[in-house]
């Protein structure tokens, strides 16, 4: 194991959901520059687990930190601002916004110019404007969305839907980035364009990933490690090859093909 | 350049506008214009604010007030007790009205729009209820008989008025802080995660809008001779609400022009205050039947003509994603 403090640590966290206990004690510590991997069966907890790191819901018991910041008890927007982004298991796009606009809303916690200099249009207000549409552009040339720019967002194909909420992600300047399920619902084709841009973005943009996937083989394709969760708890924890002969593992996707 | 273009748009627009202005001033002060149009004009230049204050809090952040007439009434009050018992100028009585409703919005709006969910509309609809109430009771301002009211109101102060709420919601929407907003409208717990201040944006729209409806209200107030809590109840909201959904959700020009064909149907219709209510319904199931989206949908009318210029094979125009 790296010698380097942790970026995120999850220390014994857990939530309760009235008599449901939908995570309990999982410990998980991500270290810098890492790629891991959280799989579990339907049901096991790890959209929520996703939740509870950005704050979307509030952990009952433990703590979670990033870095050397306890994040528990923040809103999202504040996580978001530390350096936790995240796509949805079901895409959550600004729907009516074009391509452009959505990933200029990343970029709105940027913007200096106040509601006042765009009220009465000051000059701050066009060039903070003209500063967020220029690096958006640029971001989205990264992606190979420019061509999409000025589509809404709902009409794009589905696969290019997946892609802008990766880049959608990644513009509000993450450290952690959390994918949920992002090769759900693809072709072999797409879901391998995917795998070579997390690969790419990766290099880029110096990240740290989470990765939440169905698909077995793509999942021990690429992640260093491999968290898995059953039932609210952490089942098992290990490389690839250690999680393939797993006897936990084998048992809770039972029926299910771990290869 | 964009930013040139966009003033060039800005420019002609206002132009437009004061010419406008201009010729209507002279109809009425040449006496060509009798008072039932003036009236009307005035109505519509106030539904139009009330339609663009609405828009702003309903169309562009997606949260649901339904009490917008209780602001109103909280404009129109306030301004009436600033000129008739302050004895103060309509100016300041007009930005009274207007600081008071906002007032009240951040009051209703920071405990319920904290929460994600429809608080809003509850909350909204209870304090329509409670300001009329409330009004029906206090003796200082007339209780139920209501209060007299000078006649302040004059063209160029409606039109001013109009036109600076137009200007400033139109302002607020194209710039990153009318992003924020609409990104909540169209997913609240993405939004949140792209670092966007919920709260703080839904708070922001509500307390515009808000103050918006204040001013309204106080030229409401001084374009009649006496206001009574009656003029201010759920049906009022209703009108206001009808605008914004007739228009499109998400469109201002929408509201605008639902604004102005309203005023007109509903001032002809004055005399029959039911057959009102029937063409009013039975606009809305037509609407919702054949435009359900409304009127212009999310479009803006400004974007049919920059959709024309594309298709006629101009280049792609800098403006098109400007938003709602
Ligand atoms: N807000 C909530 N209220 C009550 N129960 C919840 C809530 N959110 C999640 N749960 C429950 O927590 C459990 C874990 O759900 P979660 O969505 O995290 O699973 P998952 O591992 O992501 O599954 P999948 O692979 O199907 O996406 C489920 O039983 C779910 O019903
Ligand atoms: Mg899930």
């Amino acid at each position: 194991m790296t010698t380097n403090t942790p970026l995120l640590k999850a220390d014994h966290v857990g939530i309760q959901f009235g008599g449901l206990k939908a995570l309990s004690d999982v410990n998980i510590e991500l270290y810098p520059g890492e790629l891991i991997g959280l799989i579990g069966p339907n049901g096991a907890g790890k959209t929520t687990f996703f939740n509870l790191l950005t704050g979307v819901y509030e952990p009952t018991e433990g703590s979670i930190v990033l870095g050397n910041e306890k994040l528990n008890g923040l809103p999202p927007y504040k996580i978001t601002r530390k350096g936790i982004s995240r796509t949805f298991q079901n895409i959550r796009l600004f729907g009516e916004l074009s391509v452009l606009d959505n990933v200029k809303v990343a970029y709105h916690s940027l913007a200096r110019h106040s509601i006042l200099s765009s009220i009465i249009r000051l000059p701050s207000h066009f060039s903070g404007e003209k500063e967020i549409e220029e690096k958006a552009i640029e971001f989205l040339k990264i992606f190979k969305l420019e061509g999409f720019m000025y589509e809404k967002a709902k009409n794009l194909p589905y696969g290019q839907q997946r892609r802008l909420e990766i880049a959608r992600a990644l513009a509000a300047h993450p450290k952690l980035l959390l994918l949920d399920e992002p090769a759900a619902g693809m072709n072999p084709q797409e879901t391998k364009e995917l795998m070579n841009l997390i690969a790419f973005i990766r290099e880029k943009f110096n990240l740290t990933i989470l990765l939440i996937e169905h698909d077995m083989s793509l999942v021990m394709g690429v992640c260093e490690r491999i968290y898995v969760l059953d039932h609210g708890q952490l089942i098992a924890h290990g490389t690839p090859e250690e999680i393939r002969n797993h006897p936990k593992v084998i048992e809770a996707y039972l029926g299910e093909e771990v290869s | 350049m964009t930013i040139f273009k966009r003033i060039n748009g800005f420019w002609l627009s206002m132009v437009l506008a004061i010419v406008f202005f201009i010729v209507v001033q002279l109809l009425i002060s040449r006496g060509i214009l009798n008072s039932f149009y003036i009236n009307t004009l005035f109505y519509m230049a106030i539904n139009i604010i009330l339609a663009v204050s609405l828009h702003l809090i309903i169309g562009i952040t997606g949260q649901f007030s339904i009490g917008h007439a209780g602001f109103l009434a909280v404009g129109a009050y306030a301004s009436a007790v600033m000129t008739m018992k302050l004895q103060m100028p309509f100016s300041l009585a007009l930005l009274a009205g207007g600081v008071t409703a906002a007032v009240a919005g951040l009051l209703i709006g920071i405990p319920t729009l904290r929460l994600k969910g429809d608080y809003l509309a509850i909350a909204t609809l209870g304090f329509g209820e409670i300001v009329r109430i409330i009004l029906l009771n206090v003796d200082y301002v007339g209780g139920a008989s209501g209060m007299t009211v000078t006649h302040l109101t004059t063209w160029p102060w409606v039109f001013a008025c109009m036109l600076i709420a137009i200007i400033v919601i139109a302002n607020f929407t194209n710039s990153t802080h009318g992003r924020a907003c609409i990104s909540i409208r169209e997913d609240e717990i993405a939004a949140d995660s792209m670092g966007i201040n919920t709260t703080y944006y839904k708070v922001t729209a509500f307390v515009i809008g808000s103050f918006f409806a204040g001013i309204a209200g106080g030229l409401y107030a001084h374009n009649f001779y006496i206001i009574q809590p009656t003029n201010f109840g759920f049906l009022k909201s209703f009108d206001i609400l009808i605008f914004v959904v007739l228009g499109g959700l998400g469109s201002m020009s929408g509201a605008v022009i639902a604004a102005i064909l309203l005023t007109v149907v509903s001032t002809f219709l004055q005399e029959y205050p039911e057959t009102r209510m029937i063409i009013y319904s039975i606009v809305l199931i037509l609407v919702m039947l054949y435009r359900p989206k409304g009127l212009l949908g999310t479009q803006e009318l400004t974007s049919f003509f920059r959709l024309r210029k594309a298709v006629e094979g101009g280049k792609q125009n800098d403006n098109k994603h400007t938003v709602a």
